[in-house]
């Protein structure tokens, strides 16, 4: 399987290499990041196996190059080197790929990144990428997915159309890494519905349109589920959790609206697929006073809520929460920013407070501090074995 | 009887309507009607844009943004502003349908998550990234935005200027309760303006430098400096390849060019 991923990205590389010495050449780019990143844990970890802390250093170069037409590609890879946990050891490619530039529509071919979505604490609709979770828990960081892409925008809206060749498998802790599940997720026996199983064609519709002061988007899925079910497996005296991947369809919705201060936010999803068909849905609103006391700093109050009907009953971690948050933006020369935000279960006693922070030092570094405390999580909560996993993030970022 | 009126009325406006002395309001809205025919039919234009940031003690801090608008028949100005440093920004974007009338449309795309997020365009006393300007300085500049009134004639730096005061419509999310503006007779230009704060005290004077004429009629400034005169900061913006009519269209100015803006 390995072998095939390899062939794709070869393939794209090749013919990335061929356009690029065919075609003849505007501009090119390149931009690179190296993050220096410690995340240290006040608790001893639950399970003897795990590291207590870790220190890792990460890096992501782009490489970018556009053509007189306008159409472009771009190669992204990504590597992280971990001293805890093999796993998070990881590289990936987040983008490889062509883009073709017409008037009115474009096409592109190669792996790439699409972000679906309104609301701040959880995404529910965002379904083209698989979530690199070995990276960060908010389900923000994604794997490069194969694409065939093609996207048309006239004035009675936007079209986008997928056909995703390849998939890609969620990523986890390994035994030593903090942040897993008790029993350890074993992806290397990842098993599928679908007898295609990572060669399955998964496609995707969206269809997307603002109306006045409202930013709408709506689409269909058909294919593998990014989201697996976790097998228990007892091979060889001991116990581990192998990912399922469902064959599903999902139909999503996506709602931003500003009204003077106020943006409204909300996603909503209807899944069917080898279990009982379920809804779920998200929304909220953040209001921002501006120029809080004559000063140039905004501040924002954020309150989402989020409901999801999947059985078995706290299959999510966000069943039926409440999250509510503070977003301070300094508005200074490094653009200091401060996020603080608390999710609690309305059913279950779990609470998970954050604070995140960042600043600009200089020209060329940022500092980013990021906590986060469990409180009282049930035992009943998928988050039950992280329940000792409180960490502090410090990430220094050099940008080049 | 009623007939009678209307012809007295009709007659006496016609009679009189030349021979009234035009009002300071009318005479201040009559100089920015000018000067907004005068710009008219530039189609489209570019720039990249260089900002310093310089505080109290002297520290710089710059960022380049590179800038694109399209003129909009009947409406205000469709711009996109992209940002090439400082680097953890770089390819943050900025999508604005401005209107004459309302609240401006606003998008911010953000590369790193791949996200267009749509944002409240009532921020205009706001900061624009950590700058001296603020979102309404920096926004496409609406004769329907303000009320005006003319003041006197004044020689500045030896031309003929118009000094007019203008008023924001916003009232209750501008920044300013005043504007004075020094116009040159000869082209219409904006050289100086002092912004007056809700409470009318002078927060920030805003000069204009290095004019340059584009397509036998565009004037554009290479230089415009905003200096803060309560907390001593300013702010530098210098403009560099300014390009007009380069068949930019609406397809520019959309989501998707807002998405892969670079």
């Amino acid at each position: 399987m390995k072998r095939v991923c390899g062939t794709f990205v070869f393939g794209v590389v090749a013919l990335l290499t061929l356009l690029f010495t065919q075609f003849p050449v505007c501009a090119y780019e390149f931009t690179s990041n190296i993050a220096f990143q410690t995340r240290l844990f006040p608790h001893a970890p639950a399970y003897t196996s795990q590291e207590r802390n870790d220190a890792s250093l990460a890096g992501e170069i782009e490489l970018y190059h556009e053509f007189v037409s306008g159409s472009s590609f771009t190669i992204k890879p990504f590597a992280r080197i971990d001293s805890a946990d093999e796993e998070r050891t990881h590289w990936d490619i987040r983008e490889a790929n062509y883009l073709y530039l017409a008037e009115s529509w474009e096409l592109l071919l190669g792996v790439s990144k699409v972000f679906w979505g309104a609301t701040e604490f959880v995404h529910l609709v965002d379904i083209i990428n698989q979530t690199d979770l070995i990276e960060s828990l908010d389900g923000e960081e994604k794997l490069g997915q194969p694409m065939v892409y093609f996207s048309i925008l006239k004035e009675w809206g936007a079209i986008d159309a997928f056909l995703l060749p390849w998939f890609r498998e969620r990523t986890y802790p390994g035994v030593e890494g903090r942040l897993r599940t008790g029993l350890v997720i074993d992806t290397d026996r990842a098993q599928y519905e679908s007898s295609a199983e990572q060669a399955h064609l998964d496609v995707a519709l969206r269809y997307s349109q603002t109306f006045g002061e409202a930013d709408v988007g709506v689409y269909h899925f058909i294919g593998t589920d990014r989201d697996p079910t976790l097998l228990l497996d007892l091979q060889g005296g001991q116990a581990l959790l192998i990912p399922y991947y469902e064959q599903i369809q999902q139909t999503g919705l996506d709602i931003q609206m500003v009204a003077g201060n106020w943006l409204w936010k909300g996603e909503a999803l209807y899944r069917s697929g080898k279990g009982r068909d379920f809804a779920a849905t998200t929304f909220g609103f953040e209001y921002t006073f501006y120029g809080i006391g004559e000063s140039q700093m905004d501040l924002g109050l954020l309150s989402e809520y989020v409901f999801d009907d999947r059985a078995p009953e706290f299959a999510s971690p966000y069943n039926n929460d409440i999250m509510a948050g503070l977003r301070l933006a300094v508005n200074d020369a490094s653009s200091t920013e401060l996020l603080a935000g608390v999710i609690k279960d309305i059913e279950l006693s779990s609470q998970l407070y954050s604070v995140e922070g960042s600043r600009r030092l200089g020209e060329n570094w940022k500092l980013v501090l990021e906590a986060a405390f469990f409180v009282d999580i049930d035992r009943r909560d998928p988050a039950y074995g992280i329940r000792d996993d409180d960490r502090l993030k410090v990430e220094l970022l050099y940008y080049f | 009887m009623r007939f009678s009126i209307v012809i007295l009325l009709s007659l006496s406006l016609f009679a009189v309507s030349p021979c009234f002395a035009e009002t300071a309001e009318e005479k201040g809205l009559a100089i920015a009607v000018e000067a907004d025919l005068r710009d008219q039919g530039f189609s489209d234009s570019s720039a990249d844009m260089t900002m310093t940031l310089r505080n109290k003690h002297g520290q710089e801090s710059t960022r380049k943004i590179r800038s694109k608008t399209l003129e909009v028949a009947g409406d205000g100005d469709k711009s996109l502003s992209i940002f090439d440093t400082p680097r953890d920004v770089k390819g943050t974007a900025f999508l604005t349908f401005s209107h004459k009338i309302g609240d401006d449309d606003q998008w911010l795309y953000l590369p790193a998550l791949k996200r267009v997020k749509r944002i409240s365009s009532r921020n205009k006393s706001g900061s624009f990234m950590g700058s001296e300007f603020s979102y309404e300085d920096i926004a496409s500049q609406e004769i329907e935005k303000y009320n005006y009134k003319y003041l006197r004639d004044e020689n500045m730096a030896g031309q003929d200027c118009f000094v007019s005061e203008r008023y924001p419509v916003d009232i209750k999310n501008s920044g300013y309760t005043r504007q004075v503006v020094w116009m040159d007779k000869g082209e219409y230009r904006v050289w100086k303006i002092e912004f007056y704060d809700r409470k009318e005290s002078h927060l920030k004077t805003l000069v204009f430098r290095g004019y340059q004429q584009y397509l036998g009629k565009y004037w554009r400034a290479d230089s415009l400096e905003m200096v803060n005169h309560q907390n001593g900061k300013s702010t530098t913006l210098l403009f560099a390849n300014y390009q007009f009519q380069t068949g930019l269209t609406e397809s520019n100015f959309n989501k998707n060019s807002l998405k892969r803006a670079r």
